[in-house]
């Protein structure tokens, strides 16, 4: 009976490629990716029923699987039309509008830290510094910097307008080049950011409303030259008698 | 693929865990379907086992998720699929097996090989009683222990062996036969 259980065996088969997509697909279950344009450049995108979990560069592919492997791989699906649209307008906007992401793997402090990086209007830059102080965890600048470099879904969460203490555009998690180019696509250009920075401007105080802000706030940038004050710091800001402003919030001086 | 602690995965987080269920049974599932189905549906009957699967696991409290046997457990879903597919062939014309290109083969020669020892194994098995022929291929196709095959099929474990020896011996009645003109 041996040479008939060998042969019977030889029936052992694999399954057609692409059945657990299809199978994945029409339950909806597991985790999904696809290629889209981005703000600048392809970028994959994954995505399951809770929302985007993941977004890179689309050079990145191989990378990106492998590193969500959790259970199984993501699977390779076509995007789903809506949720195109809503990437679409997400990266028109350089906001999230309705589209949701899926941040449910990471720690408290990290969502924390990438939903406030959320509240930064497109074009404008703040330090680690701002966003350890507005969740309330002032001496965690470096936690928040970490954070920021492993945040799962870059362009959409805008950890690319975040930068240095100093106020200059510093590093990215996939290249101080892509960060630059999002930043010039959102109206800021970087190397004059860099360049204030270098010269030791914080922030910027109008002489009429003796308000201060970060140089990128939208307030900042309709103040008329004559009326632009530069500040080296909130102490000498505080001092010259500037409040801080109420929309990029620097930090009062004690 | 290790299962270990699959169920409790699929119990924590169903969608999460259901892709490494797919990926893991999809071989296996097919084979034993494809031995009983055909090649032309085996893939539909396949695809929808493990989607009854999905919806089933979706029903079903953590208690009962954690407590599967997951194997037999989606034999159960599977053959209660390719007996459904045999009773509605039965209602409409035969057709002829015609289908030859399966992606998996290397060439168009060797899928035409396969097909053919498929459709004369698929002949042999359908000349069995119903359950020797699951438990035959279960066994010797899926690979499955005579436990498992006892619970997918709810027979007794006595029984599903003598059906395994049986089934086997009357093959070889079948393939002695098939020699002699």
């Amino acid at each position: 009976m041996t040479d008939i259980s060998d042969q019977l065996n030889e029936l052992a088969t694999t399954a057609p490629p692409g059945l657990a997509e299809k199978v994945l697909v029409a339950t909806g279950a597991g985790r999904f990716y696809d290629t889209v344009a981005g703000p600048t450049g392809d970028l994959v995108v994954g995505w399951s029923r809770r929302g985007v979990y993941g977004l890179a560069p689309a050079d990145e592919l191989d990378d990106f699987v492998a590193r969500h492997p959790r259970a199984a791989p993501p699977v390779h699906a076509e995007l789903p039309p809506q949720l195109r649209s809503r990437l679409e307008r997400a990266f028109a906007s350089g906001k999230l509008g309705s589209l949701r992401v899926d941040l449910s793997e990471l720690t408290d402090f990290q969502q924390a830290v990438l939903r406030k990086a959320t509240e930064i209007p497109p074009g404008q830059l703040r330090p680690y510094g701002w966003i350890a102080r507005e969740i309330g965890k002032p001496g965690a600048t470096r936690a928040v910097g970490t954070a920021l470099n492993k945040n799962p879904v870059p362009v959409l969460i805008p950890c690319h307008r975040v930068g240095r203490s100093d106020g200059s555009v510093g590093r990215y998690a996939y290249g101080e080049e892509m960060k630059r180019d999002l930043l010039r696509h959102e109206g800021l250009d970087p190397d004059s950011v860099d360049e204030a920075a270098q010269r030791g401007v914080r922030y910027i105080g109008s002489a009429t409303t003796n308000i201060f802000c970060h140089p990128t706030c939208h307030h900042a940038r309709r103040i008329q030259e004559e009326n632009r004050v530069e500040l080296s710091s909130a102490a000498s800001a505080a001092a010259a008698g500037f409040r801080a402003c109420r929309a990029c919030r620097p930090p009062v001086a004690a | 693929m290790a299962t270990t602690g699959l169920t409790e995965r699929l119990a924590t987080d169903l969608d999460a865990a259901f892709p490494e269920l797919v990926l893991t049974f999809q071989h296996r599932i097919y084979s034993g379907v494809r031995s009983f189905v055909g090649g032309v549906d085996a893939e539909d009957v396949t695809q929808e086992a493990f989607i009854r699967a999905h919806r089933a696991l979706h029903s079903y409290d953590r208690d009962r998720i954690t407590a599967l046997r997951l194997s037999p457990w989606l034999w159960t879903i599977a053959l209660n699929l390719c007996r459904n597919w045999a009773r509605s062939r039965s209602r409409r014309p035969q057709t002829v097996e015609l289908h030859v290109d399966r992606a998996g083969a290397d060439s168009a020669e060797d899928a035409a090989v396969e097909a053919a020892m498929l459709a004369s194994w698929r002949r042999r098995l359908e000349a069995l009683s119903e359950a020797q022929r699951t438990a035959v291929v279960l066994r010797h196709v899926v690979g499955m222990s005579y436990q498992d095959i006892a619970q997918a099929t709810n027979r007794p474990l006595g029984t599903v062996k003598a059906d395994v020896s049986r089934g086997l011996r009357a093959l070889r009645t079948i393939i002695d036969q098939e020699g002699s003109p």
